[in-house]
């Protein structure tokens, strides 16, 4: 009988697991991919808003800025990419400044400081490849980047090496309501718990509607991006945001904290709760749109496309907290945009809920610090050479693009929750991520995971499941 | 000689692949003494991509008979041997930096001996080039396994034994794609497409009758690739016919079942070190800007093979590498920096997409020139004319031009030197009217 199961190990999942972890309570994560960080953690733009967007009152409006204050000291516990880069939201008409002027009040509303309006001329200091068409724009000093994969697995790792266990490949597929609390139904057996956490993102409303009456309904509401080579890295330094038009809902264009360029999302409600799929409108779109804030955007940089799914729930705030009608069923729903920015506020806040529910003391021996692997890329000769005198994998460079070695793979691979896909290398890693797209890499990470597994290359996947990389 | 650390050297060689290796052969012949040559190189072995390279064809220039890529490569390993010409495998270079007095620091990096420099008077690019991945073309759909490159594909069938699927799509008809229709079918796979892209195809014409058409296999030219379907691996892709402007047009879609979709869409030359040591380049080749001796803006950087532009066929990339081996000789043996000295500019009229060199300093050039280029387009009853200045010099036809195919010229020394006042030759190409 577990204290606490969440379904779930995206970044919403492992910011609670995380928080937990801190407490005497057995506690179990639920994740149905073969990793953590698989659904819409890891396809989305890595910001974190400033807190100018969500209306004064909502819940998104108070866990956006403290997620925006967590982050920082987070992003020094856990050791993950973060920066404050600023944002900014473009006005490209007159007509646009009133909504602008609304935007820096409700900011205000919400707390968020340091927002003003820039003009023109400040803005080609600011930015100097903004386009012509740009007249203003909302400052926000606070907005910043993060590195999506690096925030949810930091989380994940630190609950892991507190105590609390990680079940992957195993997908819930049914909760019913026991005496004591829930049982869970999965594909890797039976789990019994007193408290559910509900994270389930774009399925969040299909367990909730398991044991709730009131039910919800989630839609998963796709988005598409075109990331650019680190050549163009240098774009913009900040975030750079669109006033909604009557072109549609604004398209981002930011740095990552990785130095490439990000365009996107597009916004489009669909019926697939799988469907990550890319479009040639939409990537259309994303270039058309994104080149409104930056004059020219060069298809030919672009090296990698994507799409990812935000938890659309209709009453367009976060659903968190006890469902009302099932006891000890928590859910952690709806967390589209700023759910990223909000997760370690959702973390607390959840940590808090389940305080009041099932009390439990804190643990002498939580350890709040987590080490990062170390980046080759980033480090400076010196130190290059201090890694390498210790384990000479370290010279052994697997992916040129990024400066990926052979010692940060293993790393990876063996660290609390390693990596066990190609997937999983990339994203702890960023090996296969650069301009050759793993072209190069892929078959010496794939010969690598077999050797530091035991299995032959045969049985390395993708991203688990059937996606295996050889038929023979 | 491997595993040799020693810090200073004549000339560094990025790269033991074809181009690698005969500059070493090259610089050695020049009379730089072999123990100051250093060849560094990434793979446990000499010989770069050839060595996947299993199918015959190699060297019919260079040797009078089909040899396959292993073989060619050995030829070259077994002379740079022969010569005694230290090799560090196993071994990247980190980064090259200048130092105040023009020689060149290498940082490279090797599980035996750590990171270290070495010192050297010249280098000579020949990292070769990579493959277009998915990501740059942009192709809609999801993002499953079984899609790779066609030269991974190579690898994993030719060096690890292993095939990546059994029913395969194949985007582009680059030579890579074509040898790997035929590779994959001898193997026991259906490979039920080649599409391109373009009107005509990126690869040699003899790849296209010795590895589809005597297969059955089908090329559909001005064709794409508009969705891919499949969501842990790929079960299938979309196919469409392109208008001419490349835009898919509505209607002519048609869903193809496979597991595999191979991508044989361009090669880029690997400039990550060129840039970042701010080398110049190129933007039609994506390689160094270099001039008559293959020398970079960098005076004593010199650049050959894959990674200057890409090549067809092995034996050009041999003989340029030869001569620029053997000019980063004269160059360590008191050759001069050219910068700031008279040139003239090799120019592309209508027609032609770069030229190799691009630069002339008629001092320093040999007594023929080579002059590689490729054109944009497909030329029926071709017409290349070369013009000093804005005065026609040279008329040449040739029944038929693609930009599959690299086309060269021959410029004699005396011919520029006795024109008076001249400031740039341009090459141009046009269909004659027959």
């Amino acid at each position: 009988m577990y204290d606490v199961i969440i379904i779930g190990a995206g970044v919403s999942g492992c910011a609670v697991a995380r928080e937990l972890s801190a407490y005497k309570r057995k506690t179990a994560v639920l994740e149905r991919s073969s990793d953590v960080c698989e659904g819409t953690s890891k396809a989305n733009s890595g910001i974190v808003h400033a807190g100018y967007d969500a209306k004064p009152g909502t819940r998104k409006a108070a866990l956006n800025l403290r997620g925006n204050i967590l982050m920082e000291s987070l992003s020094k516990q856990l050791d993950f990419p973060f920066q404050r880069n600023g944002s900014l939201v473009l006005c490209f008409e007159e007509a646009g400044r009133g909504k602008l002027e609304e935007l820096l009040e409700r900011g205000k509303e919400n707390g968020v400081e340091g927002l003003r309006i820039v003009e023109r001329e400040e803005l080609a200091v600011l930015e100097p490849n903004l386009s012509d068409r740009v007249i203003a724009a909302l400052y926000a000093p606070t907005g910043g980047i993060v590195c999506p994969f690096g925030l949810t697995i930091a989380l994940a790792e630190n609950a892991s090496v507190n105590g609390v266990e990680f079940h992957l490949d195993t997908e819930v597929n049914k909760i019913v309501k026991i005496e004591e609390g829930y049982r869970l139904e999965t594909s890797k057996g039976v789990f019994r718990t007193k408290v559910v956490v509900n994270a389930a993102g774009v399925y969040a409303d299909v367990f909730h509607n398991m044991i709730s009456g009131h039910k919800l309904h989630i839609t998963p509401r796709k988005g598409e991006y075109c990331l650019f080579d680190k050549t163009m890295g240098g774009y913009v330094s900040h975030t750079v945001f669109q006033l909604p038009t009557k072109y549609g809902k604004g398209i981002l264009v930011s740095p990552t904290v990785h130095g490439n360029l990000l365009v996107g999302p597009t916004a489009e409600d669909i019926a697939d709760k799988e469907g990550v799929n890319t479009t040639a409108s939409g990537l259309e779109t994303v270039l058309e749109r994104g080149e409104m804030s930056v004059g020219h955007l060069p298809a030919g940089k672009i090296i990698t496309s994507f799409a990812g799914l935000r938890a659309h729930e209709e009453g367009n705030d976060f659903v968190i907290g006890e469902a009302e009608d099932a006891k000890g069923f928590i859910d952690v729903a709806g967390i589209e945009s700023p759910g990223l920015t909000c997760a370690p506020a959702i973390g607390e806040y959840v940590a808090g809920i389940i305080q009041d529910i099932l009390p439990a003391e804190r643990k002498e021996d939580f350890i709040g610090e987590r080490k990062g692997i170390f980046g080759m890329w980033e480090a400076g000769h010196e130190e290059r050479k201090k890694m390498i005198h210790e384990n000479p994998a370290y010279a052994n460079v697997i992916c040129r693009c990024e400066l990926v070695t052979e010692g940060e793979i293993m790393d990876a691979i063996h660290r609390p929750l390693g990596a066990t896909t190609v997937d999983g290398v990339k994203r702890r890693t960023r090996a296969g991520m650069g301009r050759c797209q793993s072209g190069f890499c892929a078959p010496k990470v794939v010969e690598i995971l077999a050797r530091e597994l035991g299995r032959d290359i045969g049985e390395i996947t993708k991203a688990g499941g059937n996606s295996g990389f050889l038929t023979r | 000689m491997r595993g040799y650390m020693d810090k200073k050297a004549d000339i560094v060689i990025v790269g033991g692949g074809p181009a690698g290796l005969a500059a070493a052969a090259g610089a050695c012949k020049e009379g730089v003494k072999a123990d100051r040559i250093c060849i560094v190189e990434r793979d446990g072995e000499l010989g770069g991509i050839l060595n996947q390279c299993i199918h015959n064809g190699f060297g019919l220039h260079t040797f009078k008979e089909e040899l396959t890529g292993p073989e060619y490569a050995a030829r070259y390993i077994g002379q740079v041997e022969e010569m005694g010409i230290p090799c560090l495998l196993h071994t990247i270079v980190v980064d090259i930096r200048m130092e105040a007095d023009g020689r060149k620091k290498v940082t490279v990096m090797n599980r035996s001996d750590g990171m270290f420099e070495i010192e050297a008077g010249a280098v000579i690019l020949a990292m070769g080039c990579r493959e277009r991945p998915r990501g740059a073309l942009n192709i809609p759909g999801y993002r499953p396994a079984g899609i790779y490159s066609a030269g991974t594909a190579q690898h994993y069938v030719n060096i690890e034994g292993r095939m990546p699927g059994k029913e395969a799509v194949i985007l582009g008809s680059g030579d890579i794609g074509l040898i790997m229709a035929r590779r994959m079918t001898l193997e026991g796979a259906k490979v039920k497409l080649v599409a391109e892209l373009m009107p005509y195809s990126g690869g040699l014409k003899r790849n296209i009758v010795q590895c589809l058409d005597d297969y059955g296999i089908p090329l559909k030219l001005s064709h794409t690739v508009v969705d891919i379907d499949g969501k842990e691996r790929v079960k299938g892709v979309t196919v469409a016919e392109v208008d001419k402007n490349r835009r898919p047009v509505p209607g002519t879609e048609e869903y193809i079942s496979c597991d595999t979709l191979l991508l044989s869409c361009g090669l880029i030359p690997e400039n990550e070190l060129s840039l970042d040591m701010g080398v110049a380049l190129n933007p039609a080749t994506s390689g160094p800007v270099v001039n008559e001796s293959l020398e970079t803006n960098i005076p004593g950087v010199f650049a050959c093979g894959n990674v200057l532009h890409v090549h067809d066929l092995v034996d050009y990339v041999s003989e340029e590498a030869e001569n620029a081996g053997k000019n980063a000789a004269v160059y360590v043996q008191g050759g001069k920096n050219k910068t700031g000295e008279e040139s003239v500019a090799v120019r592309c009229g209508g027609g032609v997409r770069y030229t190799v060199p691009s630069i002339i300093h008629i001092a320093y050039m040999p007594e023929e020139q080579v002059i590689r280029f490729r054109v944009g387009n497909v030329y029926k009853n071709a017409c290349l004319t070369v013009r000093f200045n804005d005065k026609v010099v040279m008329k040449m036809n040739k029944r038929v031009m693609a930009p599959g195919e690299m086309e060269q010229i021959k410029l004699k020394k005396n011919r520029l030197e006795e024109f008076e006042g001249l400031r740039e030759i341009t090459l141009s190409v046009q269909e004659e009217d027959s």
